[in-house]
């Protein structure tokens, strides 16, 4: 048996449950153990119930499981609501003066602690519950104090003292009763899928970032914020997606590197600039984090229902860049080319997320991210008179931008000529659609270089799993179990016909998982005439958990 | 007159009688004064929305934005931020600005961005062939109300000082040298500055006799008054046969949103250092 576990912490909206979250997987990391952390929240402020699983292993991991080694238990609703994720030997600390625990099939291992009166002895805020039941956690599972008061020290600027004063009751009153054996594993960053994302978007020259909050996607605007001065970019907070996504092709006007975040219903209101800027051939770079709709939907949980919006969206006819990133060096890796790819052929380009791999924290490995190019976009050399719209071969026109001595600069949303005045001539129309349309193929020339098309597991296997986007964690380790190839498209715009249709070799049963009761990617790949086998649908808004898919594979392959 | 070549060699089709040959023609002669007095014309960036107005940008040789419908306010925000050194001159009408893009408008004005706009206000939809707009009079009867509006019109300049515009001027298509002044002025303004142009649509909305009738010159009015401004702005409600003042209604000078909002700090940053610092702290 693999040296791995789960934990799940949780209590009220408002509790602290994600920092805490966070602080046991910082303690894990630095055991030297790989880590996935999923969090569940409610779309309020205060109350309702909230909770992180912790899954530690020392292989690399991308998805949490059903059962728990683990439970935390600061309120009763943690404890009714996942008592059944307990299994014999599973380890419960709660806080005794909350909580009452019952029907546990080895009451043995549940430990209680009157965590409400030390809190209050030691006049600490009620927050610092978790910093009681995390002291007791960490000597319940035989991890040395020094590694706790490390993170402590890091996690908290003020009010050290008292926090580790209470973690240090909770661990002196608790009792080691499973022992977490660390790993040789180096402690890698921490990172989650919005962080990674952010970086990317840093390493490609991201000048400006523009956007309005909507989950799952406010973390970026979050973090960028907080790190522009220290990174030197500007982020900007508009009235609207609407007043973002036109402030931002101004920038893009002006050879500003600008990226937006966004959900479904914002990159609604977002599609008549995303058109614009197809029209105007202006670059932009835009974030679409999934959740579940219609309409407002589950706003807080993740769904993969925009592959057929984002392909699609906006009037008329012209080529997008798409790319669906599915762990946290992918979403690093493929932000910053999905920048710079926007640049070198003046198209949008969009980052498909969701809430899982947005808000998902896995370990970030750098190290093993393939090296960014970063292509120069084409710019005007002043040899001759400057045209914005000049005809090419590949369509590319070369960019300058104001102030140019030299050069008037005119970009426009009606049809127009290689001046960038309107135009409705016939020929002219004709001319220029070809233009917008040859820049699809001369990007898709290009894509065929990097690895669109990803392969796991056995690669002879006849049986191969279909997925894209956060559940190729998932997918990876269930089809370790039964010995399965996985096969992982990342771009979708331009479709990378040539690698699927490569990746595809041998298999004699597609089976597609997704999270959404249509099947997108299905539907996608049979426009391009391959065929799914079978489908595993999800649209609850959570994720697959592996035992989940598991058993649901199972049912498939008998 | 200018000495500039400002034409391009697009074909003008604005119908014969148009007011927007006035709003060319003095913005022209105000381009021409400013660029004699130190304005690099690579230095100005015009935005234009959907609508006659925006054919104007056509017919400029100068940097331009040709955007969206309802759009020209971000897009110019956009621009300004970039570089604050640029001169940038939104042009909308009054279905654009007012209309379908007034929450822009609204926020512009209460960042005081340095960025002017010119609205072609002719009170009716021109280019899709005479609908009512947020300023037609009530009871204005167009194509998509027959038998008459049943709403008042807005009166912009008032919402818009109530926003936090910190110039708002008038002018009407008949009078370019006003027009000319003003523009200048406004475009001059440090801070977000708004010329309503009272714009004939000679096809569907013909009202130079009713303005040539009831316009007068704004005089002995200071328009630092945050009061007197207000007064005036409400002399004419875009509905009742009052006076129409022309003129500076507002001119205010406050620190500016690029001002407040540019990050000094430009020295060169590595960001491969930086990112390796994060990952640094993020273990």
């Amino acid at each position: 048996m693999r040296n791995e576990f789960s934990l799940l912490i949780g209590g009220k909206a408002g509790f602290g449950i994600d920092k805490s979250g966070m602080i046991l997987a910082r303690i894990f990391n630095l055991l030297g153990l790989r880590l996935y952390v999923y969090r569940d929240y409610p779309s309020i402020i205060r109350g309702g119930h909230t909770f992180s699983i912790i899954r530690a292993s020392e292989n690399r991991i991308a998805t949490h499981k059903d059962k728990i080694d683990f439970m935390l238990a600061l309120n009763q609703d943690t404890f009714n609501f996942h008592k059944e994720r307990l299994e014999d030997n599973s380890v419960v600390i709660y806080d005794a003066d909350a909580v009452k625990v019952a029907g546990l099939s080895n009451p043995a291992k549940a430990l209680g602690l009157p965590i409400t009166n030390i809190v209050k002895a030691e006049n600490a805020s009620e927050v610092m519950r978790n910093t009681c039941i995390i002291g007791a956690f960490v000597k319940a599972g035989g991890i040395k104090w020094d590694i706790l008061e490390k993170v402590l020290k890091k996690e908290f600027s003020k009010d050290i003292d008292l926090n580790l004063k209470v973690a240090r009751r909770g661990y002196d009153e608790s009792k080691e009763s499973l022992r977490i054996r660390s790993a040789s594993g180096k402690a890698l960053p921490l990172l989650s899928g919005n962080q990674a994302i952010s970086l990317g978007l840093v390493k490609a020259g991201l000048d400006v970032f523009i956007a309005y909050p909507m989950t799952p996607t406010s973390p970026i605007l979050h973090f960028l914020a907080e790190v522009s001065e220290d990174f030197g970019f500007e982020v900007i907070h508009p009235e609207s997606e609407i007043g973002v996504i036109l402030m931002a092709l101004g920038f893009s006007y002006m050879g500003k590197r600008v990226a937006v975040g966004t959900s479904g219903g914002g990159f609604c209101l977002m599609t008549e600039g995303l058109s614009f800027a197809g029209m105007s051939e202006l670059p932009i770079t835009i974030i679409v984090g999934q959740r579940p709709g219609p309409s407002t939907g589950l706003p807080t949980y993740s769904a993969q229902t925009e592959l057929h919006f984002v392909i699609t969206a906006g009037q008329g006819e012209f080529p997008r860049f798409v790319v669906a990133p599915g762990d946290a060096e992918e979403a690093y890796f493929w932000s910053s080319q999905a920048m710079n790819i926007s640049w070198k052929y003046q198209v949008p380009a969009i980052i498909l997320s969701d809430k899982n791999m947005g808000e998902g924290v896995f370990n970030f490995d750098i190290d093993s991210v393939h090296e960014i190019k970063q292509d120069a976009p084409y710019l005007w050399d002043k040899s001759s008179t400057y045209k914005r719209y000049q005809l090419a071969e590949n369509g590319v026109s070369a960019l300058a931008f104001p102030p140019e001595k030299e050069a008037v600069i005119k970009i426009n949303s009606y049809e127009h000529d290689e001046y960038g005045i309107t135009t409705e001539d016939s020929g002219q129309a004709i001319l220029m659609q070809n233009k917008r349309l040859a820049k699809e193929r001369y990007m898709q020339n290009e894509l065929e270089k990097l690895e669109t098309v990803k392969v796991y597991g056995d690669k002879f296997a006849q049986i191969s799993l279909l997925c894209w986007g956060s559940n190729k964690g998932v997918c990876i380790e269930a089809a370790e179990i039964f010995g399965l190839k996985v096969i992982q498209p990342l771009v979708f715009c331009p479709f990378p016909l040539e690698q699927f249709q490569k990746a595809l070799n041998g298999v004699k049963k597609l089976v597609c998982v997704e999270s959404n009761a249509t099947g997108q990617l299905c539907q996608l790949i049979k426009t391009h005439g391959f065929h799914v086998d079978e489908q595993i649908l999800k649209y609850d808004g959570r994720p697959f958990s592996l035992d989940e898919l598991e058993q649901k594979i199972r049912g498939i392959i008998k | 007159m200018s000495q500039i070549r400002l034409g391009t060699n697009a074909v003008n089709t604005w119908c014969p009688g148009c007011g927007n040959f006035a709003i060319l023609n003095a913005f022209k002669s105000a381009l021409a004064e400013l660029n004699a007095e130190g304005l690099p014309l690579e230095n100005v960036v015009l935005v234009s929305g959907i609508g006659c107005h925006a054919k104007i940008v056509d017919y400029l040789s100068l940097n331009s934005f040709y955007s969206i419908h309802g759009r020209v306010t971000p897009a110019a925000e956009g621009i300004k931020l970039a570089n604050p050194n640029i001169k940038v001159i939104g042009f909308a009408g009054d279905g654009d600005a007012y209309g379908e893009g007034i929450e822009h408008l609204i926020f512009a004005a209460k960042r005081n961005i340095d960025i002017t706009m010119i609205i072609h206000n002719n009170r009716v939809y021109g280019l899709t062939t005479g609908q009512y707009t947020p300023t037609s009079p009530l009871g204005f009867k167009g194509r998509s109300t027959p038998f008459g509006t049943r709403e008042l019109p807005v009166n912009p300049l008032e919402l818009m000082l109530a926003s936090g515009a910190t110039f708002l001027a008038r002018g009407t298509s008949h009078g370019s040298e006003l027009l000319k002044k003003i523009f200048k002025a406004a475009i001059l303004h440090k801070g977000f500055s708004l010329v309503d142009v009272l714009q004939v649509c000679f096809t569907y909305f013909n009202m130079y006799e009713y303005y040539d009738k009831h316009v007068y010159d704004l005089a002995e009015h200071d328009p630092q008054d945050y009061n007197q401004a207000l007064n005036k702005i409400r002399e004419w409600d875009y509905n009742s046969d009052s006076r129409i003042a022309l003129g500076v209604f507002y001119k205010k000078e406050i620190p500016t949103f690029e001002e407040r909002f540019l990050s000094k700090n430009k020295k060169a940053i590595d960001r491969d250092v930086k990112i390796n610092e994060f990952l640094e702290t993020s273990i």
